[in-house]
């Protein structure tokens, strides 16, 4: 589907809902109670939001960016960011394909991606029309059918107000952490979902259907909420690597599932990890939670994060109902001089809740990675489980993967089970396949994605075939 | 095919190979044997490119061409196949797509273009038939949880598939059950003719009851301290090697 959507995608022109309203003002780099009062009111919204920024800005400035991680960076300077701009002018932007970093042409070459979508995807100044109304309108038709709601989190706050105040930050609250806090004060892009009572949502929903490929959002919001007994399957991303003129990203994901509802999310990050010495390269700061409220609700997370400098991620689960399930399944693949911490958070909190943890970690290169897990089984979750594997891989001796893993169990009537391995790519195993007369490059990707395969299977079947291929690309050149 | 010339090799600086000659023909199998540190293994390592190794002196050709400037890969497409001894375990990866994998790369090597599914399952039903295996081997992992003897059959299963000008074994038949070897073995001969040639190294004579060599040569401390037909091979077995060591190299 993705090729075909996209060169669809590549035609087409944004018409209404589909894009952010981006008019041609721009505020002037840095912070304060009047930028926010301008995204507020460029977006139309109504005053409780407003506020709700507001108080979410006030709780920020309190805060200290946090230093805990696995990582390292320059301070980042909050003043110098521009929290509400139109799209470069096309005269500031790259011309043609001959001014974009080589390498990142090449990849889209070995990823196959159609000529025109490469230089939108590298933010080259072209009049690509993006034509919305054969492929949108059939979507959106259907989905209506169904009672879906699937818009731009700036379109549901002024249609569907009572839904979105309902539960916004009801599971990333503002001041949940330093990057939630910046994001609730100034998001201006994101995703909104409702699936009602009883409806499995009769597609896959893609962000493909609503990306706005000239200015992704710096500071994303997406919020996702499954009434009682519906599901949903979202995809997040594009194995394409994408440029990005915002060096710092903060997204924040929030999904709520009634009961007996499913929300499964996957997500290929893709970023732009920098030129070979890092530099350029995007932050990934995310904040992604799951709220299982209802009983026997479930939210599962699959991710395959390939991209961005630093990736720092935690998608998490809050097992509220009882019999609420929880599943975090991760490939997380760095190489050159990437830096990811990421891991899950599991929050036993009904009775027997049960949660499943498999994170698989490759480093190449000068990279390093982490995975960081909390698994809390509170006092009154009795019988709950977890179930925690996780294994990583590396590729040469100049690389490092880090496992710290956390458990606060509160009774005993629990089963927490933890395996972790680390292991260095064998020589033994490269030379068995190269003996084959398998070149070493494939012989690499070939035992990689072996490696991987327990959580490729959970990705929807066209992200894991691209998954596979991409995973191919990111370590090319990894070995000798 | 095969012309390996007073060939020395050392490991981690001892010499462990002396000056090895030795001539293979297609259509013929050569069997190397002898004792626990004669340098058989180091000399499988060193045909099959091996990181490690390293040759100080003499040349090995094969098929006209230098093989030690050739890759570990580019010897497999040439049709220089290993059958190892202790093949490893690769997790997750089926056993069917490295076979795929390893068909489609040697016959890209040789300009060829991938061989069309069907004629690809064709072919692997036909071989794995042949082995005695069962088909769910295809969709196991690569030697993940095989027995010693599964592990065996499936690198002879390889050899059927790849069909290469020069199998190599080394110590095929350790860990075996007769019933095992002669399946192995089986494996082994149906891939004789006249435009290929094997050469097996082993420990023991056994396997050449079953898989009857045209040449026999004994490996001492890393050189061939006699050579013969068939007949040399039971000598060993009934004498062992002592006498060959006795015996002043002719």
């Amino acid at each position: 589907m993705a090729t075909e959507a996209m060169e669809q995608l590549a035609r087409r022109e944004y018409k209404q809902g589909f894009v952010t309203d981006i008019e041609s003002d721009t505020v002037p780099p840095g912070l304060d109670e009047s930028v926010i009062a301008f995204i507020s009111q460029k977006k139309g919204e109504p005053q409780w939001m407003l506020d709700w920024r507001l108080e979410a800005y006030h709780q920020w400035l309190k805060m200290t960016s946090p230093s805990w991680a696995h990582l390292d960076y320059p301070p980042i300077d909050y003043q110098a960011i521009s929290y509400f701009s139109a799209p470069k002018k096309p005269e500031d932007r790259p011309q043609s394909l001959d001014e974009v970093d080589p390498k990142l042409l090449e990849t889209y070459e070995k990823l196959g991606i159609p000529l025109h979508e490469r230089a939108a995807l590298a933010g080259v100044a072209v009049d690509a029309v993006f034509d919305s109304v054969s492929v949108t309108t059939t979507f959106r038709e259907k989905l209506a059918e169904a009672g879906v709601i699937f818009c731009s989190i700036s379109e549901a706050i002024r249609e569907y107000p009572e839904l979105v105040r309902q539960h916004l930050g009801t599971v990333v609250p503002q001041g949940d952490n330093y990057f939630a806090a910046l994001n609730s004060a100034v998001f201006t892009d994101g995703s909104f979902v409702y699936i009602p009572e009883g409806v499995t949502c009769p597609m896959e929903l893609s962000t493909y259907f609503r990306i706005n490929a000239a200015n992704t959002g710096q500071f994303e919001r997406t919020l996702i909420v499954c009434d009682k007994r519906a599901q949903v399957s979202y995809l997040e991303g594009c194995t394409a690597p994408q440029r990005d003129e915002n060096q710092l990203h903060a997204a924040v994901v929030e999904l709520v599932a009634l009961e007996d509802a499913y929300i499964k999310y996957s997500t290929v990050q893709n970023w732009y990890p920098g030129d070979e010495d890092g530099k350029g390269g995007i932050y990934n700061f995310v904040t992604k939670r799951g709220d299982c409220r209802g009983d026997r609700s479930r939210i599962s997370w699959t991710q395959v994060e390939t991209g961005s400098a630093i990736t720092w991620k935690y998608p998490s689960c809050l097992l509220r109902g009882n019999e609420s399930k929880g599943e975090f399944y991760s490939v997380a693949v760095t190489n050159g001089r990437q830096q990811a911490d990421t891991g899950t958070k599991m929050i036993h909190i009904g009775k027997d809740t049960s949660s499943t943890i498999v994170s698989k970690g490759i480093a190449a290169g000068k990279s390093n990675q982490s995975y960081r897990g909390l698994v809390k089984v509170s006092p009154r979750a009795t019988g709950s489980r977890n179930f925690t594997q996780c294994d990583s891989l590396l590729i040469g001796d100049k690389c490092g993967a880090h496992t710290f893993p956390y458990q606060e169990i509160g009774n005993s009537r629990s089963t927490i089970e933890h395996e972790a391995t680390t292991s260095k790519i064998g020589d033994d195993q490269l030379f068995y396949c190269k003996s084959r007369g398998i070149s070493e490059e494939d012989a690499v990707s070939m035992i990689v994605n072996g490696f991987c395969k327990d959580v490729f299977q959970e990705l929807p079947m066209e992200f894991a075939v691209e998954a596979e291929a991409l995973l191919s690309v990111t370590l090319e050149g990894s070995v000798g | 095919m095969l012309e390996i010339k007073d060939l020395h090799a050392t490991v981690e600086g001892n010499e462990i190979l002396k000056g090895i000659t030795l001539s293979i023909k297609p259509g013929e199998v050569h069997a190397i044997m002898g004792p626990n540190g004669a340098g058989k293994s180091t000399l499988s390592a060193v045909l099959a490119g091996r990181d490690g190794y390293e040759v100080t002196q003499g040349t090995i050709t094969f098929d006209g061409k230098d093989l030690m400037e050739m890759e570990v890969e580019e010897r497999a497409q040439a049709g220089l196949l290993m059958g190892f001894q202790y093949p490893v375990e690769i997790p997750g990866v089926k056993n069917i797509y490295l076979l795929k994998s390893a068909l489609n790369a040697q016959r890209a090597a040789r300009g060829l273009d991938e061989m069309p599914a069907p004629e690809f399952m064709k072919l692997i039903k036909e071989k794995i038939a042949f082995m005695k295996m069962d088909s769910s081997f295809l969709h196991r992992a690569v030697n993940e949880g095989f027995s010693g003897g599964e592990k065996k059959r499936n690198e002879i299963l390889q050899m059927l598939v790849l069909q290469p000008k020069l199998a190599l074994l080394d110590e095929i038949d350790s860990g075996l059950d007769i019933d095992a070897m002669k399946v192995v073995a089986e494996g082994v001969n149906s891939l004789r003719d006249e435009n290929r040639a094997i050469l097996m190294v082993t420990h023991y004579q056994r396997l050449l009851d079953h898989i009857t060599p045209d040449q026999v040569h004994v490996l001492i401390d890393g050189r061939i301290a006699k050579s013969g037909d068939r007949h040399l091979a039971e000598e060993l077995e009934a004498r062992g090697y002592e006498w060959v060591i006795e015996e002043p190299a002719a």
